[in-house]
């Protein structure tokens, strides 16, 4: 009877053993729920909205200018911010307001973005920190899921912040 | 019946493989991890013999789930030049401390809050905090614990500083004495 018991428990283990991998799997590389809270990316997601932010894009390196990215804050790693790429490795980025006289810009070192909020008067973002290693993002948010009535994919950026490089003319 | 085995065999096969590769991936990401340390950044400390023996450690990845790590620990970092490359150097300063950099920009700094400073023991031949600046504790992958491989080097490894790169002004001063 002991035997028994033991067999059952064993084997109890090792299912919640699987799928605690199986969820780790699931969170690490496919994507995870998040709910957000900060004025920082108004009026595009607001304080206590649930978005699904998926992994894949980040594990390959297909993370593109103008989306909107989870990462872990460089000043404390247990905290996560949500911020838009405006720049990649590379980029140029305008460090002035949009309110200065002489704009000021810089590029995007190696291994790097630039991230900013939408909501560009109560936001601090790279504009204050820097830009943030790339391995700091840890997901791309591609779909709203609360409050019902907002649910659907992310807009593009309402700031104008974004810099994009024309694409070479036409070469025949 | 060789119809009847060989389904059986696919069955056992596929969830063999459900179980091994989600199991597997779990330990790699969260328990441990085995690297080949290559270059020598870190000599005479690992790859004594440069390129033509590789050390071999183990990454403890449970150690830094909750980014703990002090002055003188071996670690892994995602190199903050390159995301697809990690990089093993040892832990000099924490953040708050007061260092003497190393042909750095700025001479003197305090390493920032949430940030490392990380150096190879092989000055000048290393692509550490010397170039790229200080280190975001994020970007930690794994504490190295031991050397596995040549079985000639098999040994735990221990958390040291070199004498003359240790913080100048250290906030954590205190609790460091106890450690020692």
């Amino acid at each position: 009877m002991f035997r028994g018991v033991l067999g059952k428990t064993l084997g109890l283990v090792g299912l919640t053993v699987q799928y605690g991998c199986i969820a780790h799997c699931a969170f690490e590389y496919i994507g995870e729920l998040v709910v957000c809270s900060g004025p920082s990316m108004e009026p595009t997601i607001v304080g206590k909205d649930v978005v699904f932010s998926e992994h894949v894009s980040r594990h390959l390196f297909k993370i593109e200018k103008g989306d909107i990215v989870i990462a872990k804050s460089a000043s404390d790693p247990h905290m996560n911010i949500c911020k838009r790429v405006i720049g990649l490795e590379g980029d140029k980025v305008c460090t002035s307001s949009p309110s200065d006289i002489f704009k000021t810009h810089t590029f995007v070192p190696l291994g790097h973005v630039w991230l900013e909020g939408d909501n560009l008067k109560n936001s601090s973002d790279s504009r204050s920190y820097g830009p943030v290693p790339y391995a700091l993002i840890r997901g791309r948010v591609c779909m709203k899921l609360w409050p019902p009535h907002r649910v659907g994919p992310m807009n593009e950026s309402p700031t104008g912040r974004i810099i994009q490089t024309k694409p070479q003319s036409d070469w025949d | 019946m060789a119809q009847q085995a060989g389904r059986r065999y696919l069955r056992a096969f596929v969830g063999g493989f459900f179980v091994a590769v989600p199991v597997t991936v779990t330990v790699l990401d969260r328990v441990a991890y085995v690297a080949r340390v290559e270059g020598t950044s870190m000599q005479p400390f690992l790859n004594p013999e440069g390129v033509s023996a590789c050390d071999v450690v183990l990454l403890n990845r449970w150690r830094v789930r909750n980014y703990e790590v002090h002055r003188g620990d071996i670690v892994s970092v995602v190199s903050p030049k390159n995301p697809q490359q990690k990089i093993i150097k040892r832990v000099v300063a924490l953040e708050g401390d007061f260092i003497r950099t190393l042909g750095y920009k700025k001479r003197y700094l305090r390493v920032p809050e949430g940030h490392l400073w990380i150096e190879g023991d092989h000055h000048g031949h290393s692509l550490d905090s010397n170039s790229f600046g200080p280190v975001s504790v994020g970007l930690l992958h794994g504490h190295a614990s031991h050397i596995i491989w040549p079985p000639n080097r098999w040994q735990r490894i221990q958390r040291s500083l070199p004498e003359d790169r240790g913080p100048l002004l250290s906030s954590h001063a205190a609790e460091e004495e106890e450690e020692f």
